[in-house]
Parts: structure tokens; sequence; C-alpha cells
């Protein structure tokens, strides 16, 4: 926090920007949703480089074939808490807790949350269940080695410290539950005049859509997870087949919360690509309306889908029908609005600034992400591909390439009304060739190797598969010094002293109304809104 | 969460009541999911074990059932009737009949104790060695049995925990007569447990 207490106030109007207060205790008693979407980046920033770390060493032992870093045991740990960590500390939470709590409340108009003090309470949960789930590495009997989705019966009977890492996972998901409830009722009381549902702007409507998928699913998830950890202690038998459980029922309720998951993840990156095309396009996001239903629709049949996870695993020929039949649906809403945001780049004066570079990136790689989805979601090829490297492919063209770019890009296009400072422009465009290139060649070889049958979660392979790791590898490396050229460049920018103003980038929604870095109350005068957002208007830059 | 943030909301921020009901009736629905994902491996599991749950469920003791039913629809009718005596100002007959609220609260966990304590002295509880000597569909049943109840029963300690600190509020006069909102929410919060044994009621004590 020390980089984030040199900010203080010089904002441009002299009213004090929000890091006037200094002190430890100013940013961990605050109520601030501003201050509290800080504390988010910082800490998912440094999960984000540990579950990085653990994927390096991951890829450095398949290097080679056979035995080389570490024990298998602890390749299992690796892949788990690799999983835990960018899943449930990085994708999930990411946007909505960070940019969602920085903007949500600026962009609709409003002071703060509805909920601040739930909000800083969300964010304790949060760091309790990281500090619970962190704790499963050094207690018990070593870190857990079932793989993030805590598949029972090995869950319940594995010796590992499950039930740390499970409770840790619980109250991660109180905290979502509670982020998601503030934002609901944030949205519905706290618009300002003349901010009626349509004239809202599409990240707070994706946030929207996500929020009741966090409050509607998260339980599912919460109850789970309950019951695994009592049936390790207690026994209970639910899904332990030894007492008369069905481990299938697990499955059920795991991908009941965890498919909508995939949603909570990738909606509020929409979002905020929707937000990022047209201030770089210059000219208003094509088919606005198309966008918000879209979002709601990939909320709703989004959360009927979960049972394509288990085509394999002996449910009925009918269920595996019907949910095949809802998971090609889904993907419409989806393309709508990749159409939506390929057609707002017609004819504007596209920019290509480090944030747009990455939105678009996100655009090409989520594109990539959802066809090969669509591949996994048709029965005949789901039965060959299912539990290969082309699985593992796939949902990290969608959580990374989709989730994780958009949120690289949101973060260097709210940098500056973040922090009040700016990163040098040119070193983002350097990091971000080396990130786009080695992810290409990190993920699409696991598509490839896993067409060619490498299964996932395994220590070693076999010499055919050899070529394909080796360049896997090599892909991550070049990735990972993307990734660290990011951060540097990142962290470099909130020292150097530079004066930002109100409205760098030419964007049109609220937040750039607003001094960079906002005051605390964000608006001296709480807007009132009169026309749809994204308004450009181009008649102020060329007089006819 | 400390003296900046009470600071903050006494310093004239909005207080939005219809904006505190309807967080809280959000939570609600995720309280009703979580009990949801028990209901559903219920469901599931009484379909293919009909035979079991209905002979399991013949142990179980109706009247304590039954009795604790009564509590805590009586509780329910005496949480109304604290939040109606606050809003017509009476603090002292409000705080009267929420502590009548706990004391029926905390009346259903003792009874609920007792049950529990009998079943397994009998050598009914998960994993025990009596229990895994009989079919699997009992094991199911008891084994929901305590996961459902006992879940319950957290919610009812929660609940009466909540409601203690409701009390002290009402006499710091923190909650008025023109700012009950939290009483209010506490109640709607108490009715959701009661309603979950409603529930709970038929589908282990009369299921036989």
């Amino acid at each position: 926090m020390s980089a984030a207490a040199s900010l203080v106030a010089d904002s441009p109007t002299g009213e004090p920007s929000f890091y006037e207060r200094r002190g430890i205790a100013s940013w961990l008693l605050t109520t601030d949703h501003k201050r509290i979407g800080i504390l988010y980046l910082a800490s998912m920033m440094t999960f984000f480089l540990v579950g990085m770390t653990f994927g390096v060493f991951m890829r450095l032992e398949q290097l080679s074939m056979g035995p080389t870093i570490m024990k298998p045991t602890t390749y299992n740990a690796l892949f788990t808490l690799h999983g835990v960590f960018m899943i449930f500390l990085f994708v999930i939470p990411g946007l909505s807790a960070v940019f969602g709590n920085f903007f949500l409340p600026i962009m609709i108009g409003a002071r703060d949350v509805a909920f601040p003090r739930l909000n800083l309470l969300s964010w304790y949960l949060f760091m309790s269940g990281a500090a619970v789930a962190l704790s499963s590495l050094f207690t018990g009997n070593g870190p857990p080695d079932t793989g993030w989705s805590f598949y029972v019966p090995y869950s319940v009977r594995t010796g590992t410290n499950v039930t740390m890492a499970v409770f840790g996972v619980f109250l991660i998901g109180f905290s979502s539950i509670i982020t998601g409830l503030n934002f609901i009722t944030t949205i519905h009381r706290l618009r300002t005049k003349g901010m009626n549902w349509m004239r809202m702007p599409l990240f707070p409507w994706a946030l929207y859509a996500t929020a009741w998928v966090q409050v509607l699913a998260t339980p599912i998830l919460g109850i789970t997870l309950l019951l695994v950890i009592l049936e390790r202690v207690f026994h209970l038998g639910i899904f332990d087949p030894s007492i008369g459980g069905d481990p299938i029922l697990y499955q059920h309720l795991f991908w009941t919360y965890s498919h909508p998951a995939v949603y909570i993840m990738i909606l509020p990156a929409m979002g905020a690509i929707s937000e990022i095309i047209p201030t770089f396009a210059h000219r208003t996001i094509f088919g606005y309306k198309a966008i918000v239903l879209s979002s709601m629709g990939i909320a709703a049949i989004g959360s009927l889908v979960w049972a394509h996870h288990m085509f394999t695993s002996g449910m009925s020929e009918f269920a595996i029908i019907v949910f095949s039949l809802l998971t090609f649906l889904v993907a419409i809403p989806s393309a709508i609005k990749v159409f939506n945001w390929v057609a707002t780049l017609y004819k504007g004066s596209v920019e290509l600034r480090p944030p747009m570079l990455f939105a678009l990136a996100f655009v090409f790689l989520f594109s990539i992400g959802g066809l090969t989805g669509l591949f996994q979601g048709a029965l005949a090829i789901n039965v060959h591909i299912h539990d290969t490297y082309f699985i593992v492919g796939h949902f990290h063209y969608v959580m990374f390439g989709g989730t994780g770019f958009a949120f690289f890009a949101a973060l260097h296009y709210w940098y500056p009304k973040m922090f009040g400072r700016m990163y040098n422009e040119r070193a983002a465009i350097v990091a971000f060739v080396p990130i786009f290139v080695g992810f290409n060649l990190l993920y699409f070889t696991f598509l490839i190797l896993g067409l060619q049958g490498m299964p996932r979660r395994y220590y070693d392979h076999l010499p055919r598969f050899h070529t394909g790791h080796i360049w896997a590898t090599i892909g991550s490396w070049i990735m990972v010094a993307g990734l660290l050229l990011m951060v540097i460049n990142l962290v470099r920018g909130l020292f150097r002293k530079t004066s930002i103003p109100a409205n760098p980038w030419g964007g049109v929604t609220l937040e750039w109304t607003v001094p960079s870095p906002p005051p605390t109350e964000n608006f001296a005068v709480l807007p009132v809104i009169s026309e749809p957002a994204y308004t450009f208007n181009p008649v102020a830059k060329e007089p006819a | 969460m400390g003296a900046p943030a009470e600071a903050a909301e006494h310093a004239g921020e909005h207080r939005d009541y219809a904006g505190a009901k309807l967080g809280m009736w959000i939570f609600v629905f995720t309280e009703l999911i979580l009990f949801g994902g028990l209901f559903v491996a219920y469901g599931m599991y009484r379909s293919m074990h009909a035979h079991d749950f209905h002979k399991a469920s013949g142990e179980l003791n109706v009247t304590l059932g039954v009795v604790n039913t009564l509590i805590l629809l009586t509780s329910s009718l005496t949480m109304v009737l604290s939040i109606v005596a606050i809003r017509l100002g009476r603090k002292l007959q409000s705080m009267l009949f929420l502590a009548c609220t706990m004391l029926l609260g905390a009346a259903f966990l003792v009874n609920k104790f007792f049950e529990w304590k009998a079943k397994i002295h009998h050598g009914i509880y998960p994993g025990s060695e009596h229990l895994m000597a009989r079919p699997p569909g009992e094991r199911l049943f008891f084994g929901l049995y305590f996961g459902m109840t006992g879940l319950h029963g957290l919610h009812v300690t929660i609940g009466v925990v909540v409601m203690s600190v409701m009390l002290v509020f009402l006499a710091r006069d923190r909650i008025r007569h023109n700012d009950f909102i939290k009483l209010e929410n506490t109640g709607l919060y108490w009715h959701l447990v009661d309603i979950i044994w409603i529930f709970l009621l038929p589908l282990f004590y009369l299921a036989a």
C-alpha cells in the first residue's frame, strides 16, 4: 500500500482524492467502495502471481519425460492449488470484486454501494478464505491433491488436507454471495436520476447479470462443500458409495454451481470489453439492447447446462441429449456479443492503445475458447476428448484468454482513473506481444495435444506427446516473461509523477466525468442522466 | 467494524429501507437454495430407497417433532408481535416479545439436543457400527436427518444470537419506532428458519 499512499491528494479540482486519509487502519476499516476495490486488486494480483508460479512449475516438470524436478504427489498438489488459486481467488471474483467495486457506484452515479459495511465484510471473508486455503498447504497431511473440483469419493478418502481447502473455498463463496447481493441492491436502489435501466452502461449490466448468478448458484456450492466436510469428519454418507451415497450426486451439485461460475467469470469480462471497445473505436456500441439481453440470457441459460461436464459419468442418455442441446443454446448469446463488438469497430476510428489491444485479443481468444467449447458440447466428440488436454486448452482460452485478458484490459483501461497515474504505454504494448504469442503457443498446443490423446492431470507423458510438451513449455516462458513485464510496468507507473486528466481516453461513461483519482464522495453533485449510454459526439471534433 | 463506519452512517448517509429489505430477501433466497441442495439429495434418495426411508422414519419421535413445530410457530408469532410493538413505540413490550422469541428458540434447541442424545445413545449416528449394519437407505435417512436438522439447528442458534444483539439495540434505542429495519430483517430470517422446519417435519417425522 505504500505506493498507493504516495498518490495522496493531487486531483486537479482540489477536492481531496479518496487516497487522502492515511494509515493502515484507514484501509483496513474502510467502507469506501473504491478502497475496497484497491484492496481486492492488491490481494488478487498476489494470488495470480502465486497461481502462475504453480503453473510454471507444472510446465517445467512436463518439459522432459520421467520425474525431474518434483514427485508425482507434488504435481497433484500443484494442479489442485493452481486451480483453487486461479479459479476461486482470481478469475471468479476478479473483475466484479475489483472493477465492480470501484466502478459500479460511479458508473450508475452513486456515492457508494448499498451496503458499504457488508462490502468490507465481504473482503474479510475473501481474505480469510484465502488464508484458510493457503494454510492447507502447511498443515495436516500435506496439501490437497484432488484437483480443484474436489470430486468424491477420492476427496472424502484422501488423507491430504482437503477439509481446510474446502472450508476456505466455502468462505470465499460466502464472500461472493454478499458481493452479489450488494450489487443487485445497489443497482436497483442507487441509480442516479435519469439513469433508467436502458441508459445504464454495459459493465453495470454485466455485473447485474453476474450478481444474480452469484446469488443463486453459490449457495449450492456452499452446501456441497459443507457436505464434503461433514462427510470427511462425520461420515454422513450422502456422497460416499461405501455408506450408500451416490458420487454422481456430488458431480451434479458441484457443477450446478461451477458451471454457472464460468459465467460469473466471463460476464463481467464481457461487460468490461463492452466499455473499452466503444471508447477506442470512438463510436457508440453496436446493439446495446442485444448485449444487455444476451447478458441476461447467458445468466439464465448458463444456469441450466451444468451436466455437460458429466457426459461420461453414466447419466441417462436422455439427460445427456438435453444438456447437449442447452449447451449449444448458450453459445448463441455469447456469439451475439462477439458480433456486436466486431460491428462496433466497423467505421469506427480505432485507436490501438494498450487497453484496446488486450480487448481485441480477448475477442479473438474468447472466440477460440467458445468454439472449442462447442466441440465438447457435441456428444460424439465429447467422449473422445473428455479429460484430455483439449479441455485444459479450451478452458484456459476461456478463463485466461477470456477473463484474464479482459482483467488486464480493464486494468490498463481504468488504471489512470484508479490511481491518477499512468503506466508507460509503449512498455505495455511491448509486454502485450509476448503475452499474446506465448499464450497461443502454450494453449493452442494443449488443444492439439488433447486431440492426440494426452490425458489431463498426468504427471508424465509418452514419447509421442513430447514435442508438443516442449512447445507448450516454451510458450509458458514467453507468456510469463510478458506477464512479469506487464506487472513491473504497472507497478512502476504508480511512482511516475504525472497528472492525469479526468478523461484520458475520451470515454463517455460517468467515471470519466470525475477527477482521477476520484474524490471520496465520487460526485460533488450527483449527475442527472438525459441520454443513452455511449452517446459519442463526433460533431465536436469535426464541425460541419 | 468500529467507529469510523458508524460515524459515516450517522453523518447523514441515505437510509434506504426498501434497499435493506431487498438485500435481506435476496439473502433469504440464498438460504433457501443452500437448504435446497439438501432437499434435492433427500428427494433423490427417498425415491431410490422409499421403503428404507419409511421404516427409518418410524423411529423418530413424532411427539417431540410436533412439540418443536408448535414452539417454532409460536416463536414466529412473538417475533411479529415484537415488530408490531416497536412500530407502535412500545419499547418494553417489543423487548419482552423478542425475549420470548429467544426463549422459544432456545427451547427448540434443548428439545433437539435431547432428541439427538437419545438417538446417539441408541447407536444411531453417522458412521456408527449399529447404523452401518442396516440397509443403505436407512443409513442415508439418518445421514440426512443429522445433516439437515443439524444445519437447521445451526441456523436457529445464529438466529438466537442475532436476536440477543437486537435486544441490546432495542435497549439502547438503536432500534426505534421509526427505524426498525434491523428488527424486521431479523424477523424475516426467523420466519425462514421457521418455514424450513415446516418442511423438515413431514419429510422426516411424518414420512412413516
